[in-house]
């Protein structure tokens, strides 16, 4: 079908699955963000997740198949956009395009490699198995996942590669989200600048609130 | 004022090219760049050696011939000025200069600054009209078409088909160019009957002419030397989107 | 020889439909046997090759662009006459007939007149219909903005670029027949001979610019769309590649040249600086609609601000010599009344040869963003060439020559004298007689392009077999030779002179002495530099490169070629028309105020000219007009 193959169809499948990867970590950073409202908060958002049963792997599903289309449809644009760009200039400028427009591939493969560590790390709880929820103590009878998160992001070297993929998050947002307004249709010119400012901000909020769990942990200010 | 010239030179499209450099002297500051060129070209004629090839016509900024990409910017950093049209007075005594070509896979090089563009021709072909036939039309006020509506055309039609979109762009993507036309027609009643099929074709042949796609960097709107404006490439993935709608007639 | 244009007789009225029905048509089967040739795709070119291709004819189109959208037809910019009579200002056909018969001071043909003025109305639908966005008022109907030379409006236009959407509108129907393969476009391509056999037109031969080849293609017809000369001036509002070359070529191959001696030179260019500017530009007439056209009563106020000098100081001299059309004078009489302010010592700027167009009435009328809206995109550009702002201070104004009214001689279906050869737009020489009236050229291309040549090439046809005549004949071969042997002649002189150097020689003898005022004794003087120039081309231009390769230097050369026997042949027919009409000024014949003075009794006809051969005197060939519906008058704008 036209959608999977041709120039525009390709951009609006971008920008539909970037939009709903965007309501993924917004649901993701909200139920996050339970961690700080102590241990109790985020154990019964861990336990209620996973009580959804069957749910949860259809949901898994879903979000695999955004990533892929996401992914595939990213690198395949990427290497197109590149083939029909074969020679450099002597003097290379931009005027108004930003850093991170130029790195999304980039940026989008450093999330990448992040969330299959992430899953390795949290989900399958194979990379620190020391500390892993599946051999702490349980609580009232609940996996421990706080204290699973605080040990983790004591150990400088895990907070820090959250710290890089959450900046290449926060890069990657700050073009996508405007983009998405544009590549609907929705921009109509004069607002353009607008968007693309409100897109920067929503970036950044995402960025430092995803940042803060890690950041808050390193610093002692969650225990 | 002395300048100091690199300048692309390719004898043609399999040879292999470089910058070579080459000084302009006593510039006047009133001579347009083009003008400047000549007289490089003229000092290099008397020595024997091969003059800059390099494409341009009117020398108004209308006909879009002129395409030379000067210090990394399609036709200067003058803003909304074709290379033609930008004059000396632009630059300072000693400057260097970098003259380089178009690049992008759709444009070969045939030869110095001289680019193929019939791509560019290629994508108006696969739907840039309406098929209206020469006589049988009806009158020119018949539909009416409001100022708003009127003047959002021409903005869009300004496009003189220079090509610096594209290389300015760093997919080498004509996501521009095309949407200018494709939102002149979409917003005109004449235009309308055919929207869906043409938002489809031309947007085919544009990959099909080996540019790049479209990633929102928007360096197209900053290079154009006609201002014409990104909404445009709203408004064709808003006709894309258009089309993609099942219409009534079930197509 | 006396010429017969072939123009239907009685009622004008019915001319234009009686002989279509009159002509014959070729039934459409047929015409895809035939194969026609279109050189040039600008307004007439493109519009042709769209049409005819649309009809069914196979269509093969040439430009030396690298895309038909570039022609030169896309600089005009201020607009396309029609005589829809929209505003209700008393318009009609009969009156866009008249003022164009007058504008071009009766030396056009009546009935090719009339039918453009009856077909105007419809270009302006079929424009519409393509999708050019011509100006629209707020209730969503046509604009219309007032030109030269007429007291109606009607003149319709899209902002300062209507010459690039009317062409834009050709070039899409153009390339819809591209895809349809109706029309097959050859471009980046220059003719440089016509393929003349047994006495009729059946092929072209031309260089492909790109690889340097020299390739042949015969027609069942042949037409040329190849615009017009005044680059034979070398400073000019044309784009750098017009030249003469198709038509020259055409006429060396026994196509008579008629009235080149009937050039354009536009009131409302960027005066010249410096010796290094390579071309004029132009600024649309329609901004004589609100700017006003003065110079200094006194010589010694010229270096002064403008802004300095005080009204009663001003010589407003359009409104003061010709009160009823006022700033809007037709182009001939505005051109030389701003050459005689100059030439009074009057002029202004560093060279006192301008004259300040002014808008601060108008401003302070309308306001300053009114003006913006109607001329933005000149003001800017004026900036941009002058670095002066028009808003804050007068702009300087100095004609240049901007057009040509001569051309090929055709009859009434744009037929030449060579049968198969047509030719369309500013390369003949129909319809604007001496002069032509501003927003006209657009008008008349697409008329020949839609809605003339689809008819009468029929008539043609019709008694053409089809591909009776092709490639195979030997006279191709002999053509592409011919061609060959002058390239290479070129580029073995490597004499010490570019190109440029000499045809800034050739400008400023033309220039001066066949420029806006012509006199016996500069029209002697430059038939006798002429000459010495061509020789000296001969025998020391220096072209660099080589045949087999893009060389843009080897294009210029042989423009410049072609511009210097062509030179000779306009100076002769301007030496040759004792009288002054349009945009032919002679010095002898002028009235006591100065105004162009006619001889209708002696020179009431097409001076069309036959080539003999380089430096050898053409043999004059004429066709007498006659003015059965516009009495023959002086022409007044008083």
């Amino acid at each position: 079908m036209n959608l999977f193959t041709s120039t525009v169809g390709r951009k609006i499948l971008m920008a539909v699955t970037g939009l709903m990867l965007v309501g993924f970590i917004t649901v993701h950073l909200l139920g996050n963000l339970s961690i700080f409202w102590g241990a109790d908060a985020i154990n019964a958002y861990a336990k209620h997740l996973h009580d959804l049963g069957p749910l949860v792997w259809i949901f898994r599903l879903v979000m695999l198949c955004l990533f892929a289309i996401h992914i595939t449809f990213g690198v395949q644009l990427y290497l197109e956009n590149k083939a029909a760009n074969p020679e450099p200039y002597a003097v290379q400028k931009t005027l108004v395009t930003t850093f991170s427009a130029k790195t999304m591939v980039f940026t989008g493969l450093i999330i990448l490699a992040f969330l299959i560590y992430h899953l390795l790390h949290f989900t399958v709880q194979v990379t620190n198995p020391d500390i892993s929820a599946h051999n702490l103590p349980l609580v009232d009878g609940h996996l421990d996942v706080f204290t699973m998160v605080v040990m983790s992001f004591q150990k400088v070297f895990i907070a820090i590669i959250y710290l890089i993929a959450m900046v290449a998050l926060f890069l990657h947002l700050s073009h996508g989200v405007s983009s998405w307004v544009q590549t609907l249709g929705w921009s109509t010119g004069p607002s353009q600048d607008k968007v693309t400012a409100l897109g920067k901000l929503v970036a950044i909020v995402y960025g430092l609130a995803y940042i803060a769990i890690p950041l808050f942990i390193l610093a002692h200010i969650v225990k | 004022m002395n300048l100091t010239l690199h300048v692309w030179r390719q004898k043609g499209p399999q040879a292999k090219g470089k910058l070579e450099t080459y000084q302009a002297k006593n510039v006047s500051p009133d001579q347009s760049f083009l003008e400047m060129l000549d007289e490089v070209n003229d000092d290099l004629i008397k020595s024997g050696k091969d003059p800059i090839a390099f494409d341009h016509d009117c020398r108004e900024g209308i006909c879009g011939m002129c395409s030379q990409v000067i210090n990394g910017r399609p036709h200067g950093h003058e803003e909304r000025t074709t290379v033609c049209q930008l004059h000396m007075r632009q630059f300072n005594d000693g400057d260097e200069i970098f003259v380089e070509p178009w690049r992008a896979k759709a444009f070969p090089i045939q030869k110095d600054l001289i680019v193929d563009r019939s791509s560019l021709d290629a994508i108006m072909q696969s739907g840039g009209y309406t098929s209206c036939h020469t006589g049988g039309v009806p009158d020119g006020n018949t539909f009416p078409i409001p100022k708003p509506v009127a003047d959002y055309a021409m903005d869009a039609a300004e496009c003189i088909g220079c090509g610096a979109c594209i290389a300015a762009c760093p997919n080498s993507s004509a996501m521009l160019y095309t949407s200018a036309k494709v939102a002149q027609l979409a917003a005109l009643p004449q235009g309308k009957p055919e929207a869906r099929k043409r938002v489809k074709a031309m947007t085919e042949a544009l990959l099909a002419e080996g540019f790049g796609n479209c990633t929102n960097h928007y360096e197209c709107e900053a290079a154009c030397p006609k201002g014409i404006s990104v909404k445009f490439i709203a408004k064709l993935n808003r006709e894309y989107l258009k089309s993609m709608m099942p219409s009534s007639l079930g197509e | 020889m006396i010429l017969d244009g072939k123009a239907p007789t009685g009622p004008i009225e019915t001319s234009w439909d009686r002989h279509r029905f009159d002509m014959k048509l070729v039934n459409p089967a047929n015409k895809r046997k035939y194969k026609i040739l279109v050189v040039g795709t600008g307004l007439a070119g493109g519009a042709a090759a769209a049409s005819l291709g649309e009809l069914g004819y196979n269509v093969e189109a040439f430009c030396y662009q690298d895309s038909p959208r570039r022609a030169h037809s896309i600089a005009a910019q201020g607009g396309i006459n029609a005589a829809k009579n929209y505003p209700s200002d008393g318009d009609s056909v009969y009156r866009l007939f008249y003022d164009t018969v007058k504008g071009g001071d009766f030396r056009a043909r009546e009935a090719d007149v009339w039918r453009l003025a009856q077909v105007s109305n419809n270009i302006i639908d079929q424009c519409v219909a393509q999708g050019v966005p011509f100006a629209r008022d707020y209730a969503g109907y046509l604009d219309n903005r007032s030109f030269g030379g007429a007291q109606v409006s009607r003149t319709f236009y899209a902002r300062g670029q209507t010459g690039q959407q009317l062409l834009l509108g050709a070039y899409s129907a153009l390339s819809r027949q591209i895809k349809n393969k109706t029309v097959k476009m050859f471009a980046r391509r220059e003719m440089l001979d016509l393929v003349v056999v047994d006495g009729v037109a059946k092929g072209i031969a031309c260089r492909n610019l790109i690889t340097g080849e020299i390739e042949s293609y015969w027609g069942d017809a042949v037409i040329l769309a190849t615009g017009g000369f005044v680059n034979v001036f070398y400073l000019s509002t044309n784009a750098m590649g017009c030249s003469a070359t198709a038509i020259w070529r055409a006429s060396k191959k026994g196509a008579y040249m008629a009235n080149p001696c009937y050039t354009q030179i536009h009131p409302t260019c960027i005066p010249q600086h410096g010796d290094k500017q390579s071309k004029l530009t132009l600024m649309s007439e329609s901004l004589r609609n609100d700017g006003r056209v003065w110079v200094p009563k006194k010589a010694e106020d010229c270096d002064k601000h403008p802004n300095d000098i005080p009204a009663e100081d001003r010589d407003y001299y359009l409104e003061r010599k010709y009160p009823s059309f006022g700033n809007l004078a037709p182009r001939d009489i505005a051109s030389r009344a701003a050459k005689e302010q100059c030439d009074d010592g009057r002029g202004v700027g560093d060279t006192k040869r301008g004259v300040y167009l002014d808008f601060k009435t108008s401003i302070e009328r309308v306001g300053q963003p009114m003006i913006a809206q109607r001329y933005g995109n000149l003001f800017e550009m004026y900036e941009k060439i002058t670095d002066e702002n028009g808003y804050e201070r007068p702009m300087r104004i100095y004609p240049a020559p901007h057009y040509s009214m001569g051309g090929l001689w055709v009859d009434y279906h744009c037929m030449s004298n060579i049968p198969g050869l047509f030719v369309l737009g500013e390369a003949n020489f129909s319809v604007h007689g001496a002069n032509r009236l501003g927003a006209s050229a657009l008008m008349q291309g697409l008329a020949d392009g839609y809605f003339v040549i689809p008819y009468t090439i029929a008539q043609y046809m019709a008694s053409v077999k089809p591909g009776e005549i092709t490639d195979e004949h030997p006279e191709f071969k002999k053509s592409v030779e011919d061609v060959k042997g002058e390239i290479n002649k070129l580029l073995s002189i490597k004499g010490k002179k570019t190109v440029g150097e000499l045809h800034r020689e050739l400008g400023s003898v033309m220039w001066e002495d066949v420029g806006m005022a012509r006199s016996e004794a500069s029209l002697k003087h430059a038939l006798q530099r002429i000459p010495e120039i061509r020789e000296e081309f001969w025998k020391n231009v220096n072209v660099t490169g080589e045949s087999g390769e893009l060389n843009q230097q080897l294009e210029n050369a042989w423009r410049l070629a072609d511009f210097l026997e062509f030179a000779e042949i306009m100076t002769t027919d301007a030496l040759h028309r004792e009288e002054s009409c349009g945009g032919h000024f002679r010095t002898e014949h002028q009235t006591d105020d100065g105004e162009a003075m006619r001889d209708d009794e002696n020179f009431c006809y097409v001076g069309a000219w036959e080539f003999k051969g380089a430096g050898v005197k053409p043999e004059l060939h004429k066709e007498p007009l006659k003015f059965e519906n516009v009495k023959l008058a002086v022409r007044s704008y008083k």
